[in-house]
């Protein structure tokens, strides 16, 4: 599957949906657009007709909030029809604004309340090794996340466990919710932190996909560290009057700025 | 009570590798056959009860079943969100143990007093909730709660608590054991407090009182059952619990009885009024001050039925 072609779409699908819902955190789902899009394009080992494959790569998305765009990259790989997506916040939906699993195939994991992807997505890594499986297990997380000290419970745990199987993705746009990440609650040293901790840790550009391909595939040289794949990225990627604005984490895009969004991502409006 | 937990689990973990257990680093002496026994069913997380929620879930989501423990407040209200939404919400297999329910760490001071974790439990969608009262219920509960899908709140005591029961019982989830038939009065009990309970009875039954008895150890899904069946025979429902007046087992019976069409009992829930305990004392001498001493119990039943 062409990747580029996937984040697209994604980002036209997250414009529309958060259009339709007048809902928030398109610049949060702008932001992993291609990091979502590699990793449902090429990495992540699923069958969109048997979404409990025994075999297949759990992902979980721990920054719940950015359900549209996980939702969106399973209904382009065949999960669910892609129509269903224009039902993303509406009354009697499935599609809740933060990810969920009910009732929707490929989702492994509920998430909106940050910090409880990684505890989750490490019990399965060891539960994973202990029964002698191969398939891996990713976490996709936020910046802003990593203010919740359960998540460092959860690298303390997976560094000490060697879990080899488990990969933190940290969509890193350094803008959180009401402010900057630097004003907020500094995190830097941050792959210096992650490697402290005990993960073998990869920086990549999360807008560049084969970056990430390189950085989310399996590590060529055998090692026991879980990996934390750092994706250096642009919070509402791919819209100019979006992006590194703390603003579009909560403002819906109506009207004219709706117009406009779709029109920089390629075409004419959806909806 | 863990001791006879304990040696259940590993009875049941010996024949079902998908048995695990996770402590918050607790259970010094106490874990030490299953840890030693069956070290790849057995994982320390620290003292880190988020995450060991956390991974009990995502285990649990990988085909275990999966017992946190810990003690107190520490595997209940210290991870309260990553049960509702990692564990309840998900269906996932966790069954938390918490030691030391009420009092039993009394001298501990109130870090330590688990006294409203019925009502907090309970009150979370998706999840059962049993409070055994004696080791005999410990352990047909532990075996009960082991096949029950979904997540599970087991509330045990310490050690050293007494047997009620002698020989076998007949356990089902979410049916009250009645030890006692009576026309007067119906005491209804949970968890550890039932010795406490059963002595109640005798003396009310030698004050010449005809006194009904259950064990209601399981508290979510309630014994609907069971109430009713004491709001017909009895005048007075007495609740007896270690834990807060406010949304324990009294909570349940008075939401029960009062949506009973016809009942006639008049209930008195006695349970801890207010407050938290800053006295210093162990478990017996802080049941004593707070009026869940058998004696205490007789009391308080006593006056309610004076007046009704």
């Amino acid at each position: 599957m062409d990747t580029r072609e996937l984040a697209l779409k994604i980002r036209r699908h997250a414009v529309t949906m958060t259009h339709l819902g007048k809902s928030s955190h398109v610049g949060a789902v702008l932001s992993m657009a291609d990091i979502v899009a590699v990793l449902y394009g090429r990495v992540l080992a699923v069958k969109p007709d048997e979404p409990h494959w025994p075999d297949r790569d759990r992902f979980i998305l721990s920054k719940g909030h950015a359900g549209a765009g996980v939702y969106a990259a399973l209904a382009e790989r065949g999960f669910f029809p892609v129509d269903q997506l224009k039902l993303h916040y509406a009354n009697g939906s499935k599609l809740s604004g933060h990810v969920s699993h009910k009732g929707i195939p490929g989702v492994e994991l509920s998430t909106g309340s940050l910090g409880h992807g990684l505890s989750v997505g490490t019990g399965m890594a060891y539960a994973t090794r202990l029964d002698g499986r191969k398939h891996r297990v990713f976490v996709l997380m936020s910046d802003g996340e990593c203010d919740e000290g359960s998540n460092w419970e959860a690298i303390m745990f997976a560094a000490h466990h060697r879990l080899a199987n488990l990969v933190a993705v940290i969509d890193y746009n350094k803008i959180q919710s009401l402010a900057p990440v630097e004003e907020t609650l500094r995190l830097e040293p941050f792959a210096d932190k992650w490697r402290a901790f005990g993960w073998r840790v990869v920086e990549a550009d999360g807008h560049d996909h084969k970056a990430l391909a390189a950085a989310l595939a399996a590590p060529a040289a055998a090692t026991d560290a879980p990996t934390c794949v750092i994706a250096h990225t642009t919070k509402g990627k791919g819209v100019s009057f979006m992006e590194n604005s703390v603003l579009w984490h909560y403002r819906t895009p109506q009207g004219e700025e709706y117009e406009r969004a779709m029109a920089e991502l390629g075409g004419p409006a959806d909806a | 009570m863990r001791d006879e937990f304990i040696r259940t689990l590993t009875d049941i973990a010996k024949n079902n590798r998908n048995v695990m257990l996770i402590t918050g680093d607790l259970g010094f002496g106490v874990l030490t056959k299953f840890w030693t026994e069956l070290p790849a069913q057995f994982v320390n997380a620290g003292v880190a009860e988020q995450n060991m929620t956390g991974l009990a879930a995502g285990m649990a989501l990988e085909g275990k079943t999966v017992f946190t423990y810990s003690i107190a407040n520490f595997p209940t209200l210290r991870c309260l969100e990553q049960i509702r939404n990692d564990a309840c919400y998900h269906g996932a297999a966790v069954k938390i143990v918490a030691i030391g329910g009420g009092f039993a760490y009394g001298s501990l001071g109130i870090t330590h007093h688990a006294t409203e974790d019925i009502a907090i439990m309970r009150a979370l969608p998706d999840i059962t909730v049993v409070a055994p009262g004696d080791p005999v219920e410990v352990a047909a509960a532990t075996r009960a709660i082991c096949k029950l899908p979904g997540t599970c709140y087991l509330r045990l005591g310490r050690g050293g608590e007494p047997h009620v029961h002698q020989g076998e019982i007949q356990f089902t989830v979410g049916k009250a054991i009645r030890l006692f038939t009576g026309s007067d009065i119906a005491i209804i009990a949970t968890g550890g407090i039932l010795k406490q309970a059963v002595d109640a009875r005798e003396a009310l039954k030698a004050a010449g009182l005809d006194v009904a008895l259950y064990s209601m150890h399981t508290v979510k899904p309630l014994d609907r059952e069971a109430i009713a069946e004491a709001a017909r025979t009895a005048k007075l429902i007495v609740t007896v619990e270690e834990h807060s007046v406010v949304g324990g087992l009294g909570g349940a019976v008075a939401e029960t009885l009062a949506q009973l069409p016809g009942a006639k009992a008049i209930l008195k829930i006695i349970g801890l009024e207010a407050g938290f305990s800053s006295v210093v004392g162990d478990q017996d001498y802080l049941r004593g001050i707070y009026g869940l001493s058998a004696k205490s119990i007789v009391r308080s039943v006593m006056q309610t039925w004076k007046i009704i």
